[in-house]
């Protein structure tokens, strides 16, 4: 068994620094790279890539980003955990077998799949037999909106991902895997924890929270101290080095930018967080109040101390569905009162689309540069505002009442207050919404499908 | 810092916490960290789950919920139907609720001016 095993970071979500990854094994030693390419609505953005073209339906940067690291991951044993598979694990792999082989590692190392996430062919047998996966956050019935559903997959756990590491896989491309999952089995597979040892399953998922974001834990979005975080512009990654009892250390690679401290730790731990004393993964339940942080010298954080329980018998699945249509137009007001100005340019707006007696579920005008993020608590705004943009949204179930809409904002310019510009995008864009529905189900109806195979 | 009475001083959430926020759904998480361990009791004490939903007035329009981390000398809020409908439902800027953290900075607490000397705020 090793003493120590490193864990990098390389992707917060699908649109991250694209050279994140390179660097991280380039830069310096590390064991595991973990990429994290899924947020909650990727899923249903994959399905609709699938069904256009059943070889599509993941994340295509991944295979780009194998060609250029793969060499290197080989020669130096690296081995990488990614949620890349999206809605079509197999395609995925596939395109990443073409390009180990063209780059002439054919022999030399194995490919592993997780799938069994996807149930969305299952739903109708699901609500026929009673399990009704309710909305989490509203109580509403699935049966709701059953007629509108773009994809249903399931957050599967470390387990699968160990297995595919034990049976040889350098890479492991997953379908929808929990972030923290793709940190947590390489720890299991390296130290060999057991699937009843709670407090280390639970301390390998923290260190998955604490990387599950990439640069957001070494000094990227930090309010502590942000002025002098060093060289933001080549940030490191955060690397996880753990150790078998289930501590680790927090730190990045020598030489880059960025900042690893306490508070940088602290602040990505309270990112998204819900009830500290119950984080829930499909592994275990992680207790952050036992967790205990310490510095450990530049750079470097130690975390030890992690209390976990049980994992529960459900396993969270991510639907999407669509909800309708959206459009977002904007204006650009200037001094003098250019608060006042915008304010009646949105009277205006909103008589003329009273007038075309159009319908919306909701219209919402913000005053960005005035009051858009901090609402009533950016108090009144002064009279000598330099600027601010009105930026009006619609949402609703007319398609066409919405394309309607975006052909209001233009005529503003000649027929509305003065001083006004920022028009040169055109009309906004009609978009599609697709939304989020959580919801419980119990593991017993998943079986997740591991494969691994030689390039 | 202004003084708040005789006895109080006003000391703003900037000077005593950094924080992060983020989304669930329509619900806003703000998690609310000293900048020192002594400030914690003092941010336990005066900012309330009551406080912040008062704070968040018009913008919160469901409950605050709070939960304490010793260990990290953070609290974490939970401001519930705060975000449009949350996720691509939600119309707003900051539908992702980025922004709560430095909004909940804004708060304005009181510090008895004797507990102000001691932790070197006066």
């Amino acid at each position: 068994m090793r003493e120590k095993v490193r864990i990098a970071s390389g992707q917060g979500f699908w649109g991250d620094m694209l050279d994140a990854p390179v660097r991280q094994v380039e830069g310096g030693p590390i064991d595991y790279l973990m990429l994290d390419y899924l947020a909650e609505v990727t899923m249903s953005i994959m399905q609709k890539q699938r069904a256009r073209d059943p070889q599509a339906g993941y994340a295509r940067d991944f295979v780009p980003l194998m060609r250029e690291i793969l060499p290197a991951c080989v020669e130096k044993n690296i081995r990488v955990t990614a949620n890349a598979g999206g809605v079509n694990p197999t395609g995925c792999a596939e395109a990443v077998r073409e390009v180990a082989r063209e780059l002439g590692l054919a022999g030399r190392l194995s490919l592993g799949t997780v799938a069994g996430d996807d149930i969305m062919h299952r739903l109708d047998d699901f609500l026929a037999r009673g399990i009704e996966l309710r909305n989490m956050d509203t109580g509403e019935p699935l049966s709701n909106v059953r007629e509108r559903i773009q994809s249903a997959n399931v957050y599967l756990g470390a387990w699968p991902i160990v297995e595919a590491l034990r049976k040889g896989a350098q890479v492991v491309i997953t379908g929808r895997a929990t972030d923290t999952g793709l940190t947590l089995a390489p720890l299991i597979n390296e130290f060999g924890w057991g699937e009843m040892d709670w407090d280390r399953l639970s301390a390998g998922t923290i260190a998955g929270h604490i990387i599950e974001c990439g640069a957001q834990s070494s000094g990227g979005n930090c309010q502590f101290d942000w002025q002098n975080i060093p060289d933001l512009a080549g940030v490191g990654y955060p690397i996880v080095e753990a150790q078998p009892d289930g501590s680790f250390v927090v730190t990045k690679h020598e030489g880059t930018g960025g900042r690893v401290s306490v508070q940088t730790v602290k602040e990505q731990l309270v990112y998204e967080m819900g009830d500290p004393h119950e984080y829930i993964t499909p592994d275990c339940v992680a207790d952050f109040t036992t967790i205990q942080l310490e510095d450990a010298g530049t750079d470097r954080v130690r975390v030890h101390g992690i209390k976990g329980r049980p994992a529960t018998e459900f396993l969270k699945v991510s639907i999407s569905y669509t909800a309708g249509f959206k459009a977002v137009g904007t204006l650009v007001y200037s001094w003098p009162d250019a608060y006042q100005k915008a304010e009646a340019a949105d009277k205006i707006l909103r008589a003329r689309l009273a007038r075309l007696g159009l319908q919306f579920e909701q219209v919402l005008t913000e005053y960005v540069g005035a009051n858009a993020l901090h609402g009533p608590l950016a108090g009144k705004p002064s009279p000598d505002l330099p600027e601010v943009q009105l930026r009006v949204g619609v949402r609703g179930p007319d398609r066409k009442a919405v394309e309607r809409f975006t052909k209001e904002i233009a005529p503003l310019i000649l027929t509305g207050p003065p001083g006004v510009t920022g028009f040169a995008g055109g009309r906004p864009k009609v978009e599609e919404i697709v939304a989020y529905w959580p919801a419980l189900i119990p593991k017993s109806e998943i079986e997740p499908r591991v494969e691994v195979t030689k390039v | 810092m202004k003084t708040g009475g005789d006895k109080n001083m006003r000391i703003q959430l900037v000077k005593l916490a950094h924080a992060r926020s983020g989304d669930k759904g329509d619900t806003a998480n703000v998690g609310l960290i000293a900048l020192r361990d002594e400030y914690f009791p003092l941010l336990v004490r005066e900012v309330t789950a009551m406080r912040v939903r008062e704070h968040f007035k018009g913008i919160c329009k469901g409950e605050v919920e709070r939960f304490e981390l010793p260990n990290l000398s953070a609290l974490n809020f939970l401001l519930h139907e705060s975000l449009g409908g949350g996720g691509t439902l939600s119309l707003m800027t900051d539908a992702q609720g980025k922004t709560f953290s430095t909004a909940l900075l804004r708060m304005e607490i009181n510090v008895p001016d004797e507990q102000a000397r001691a932790l070197g705020l006066s």
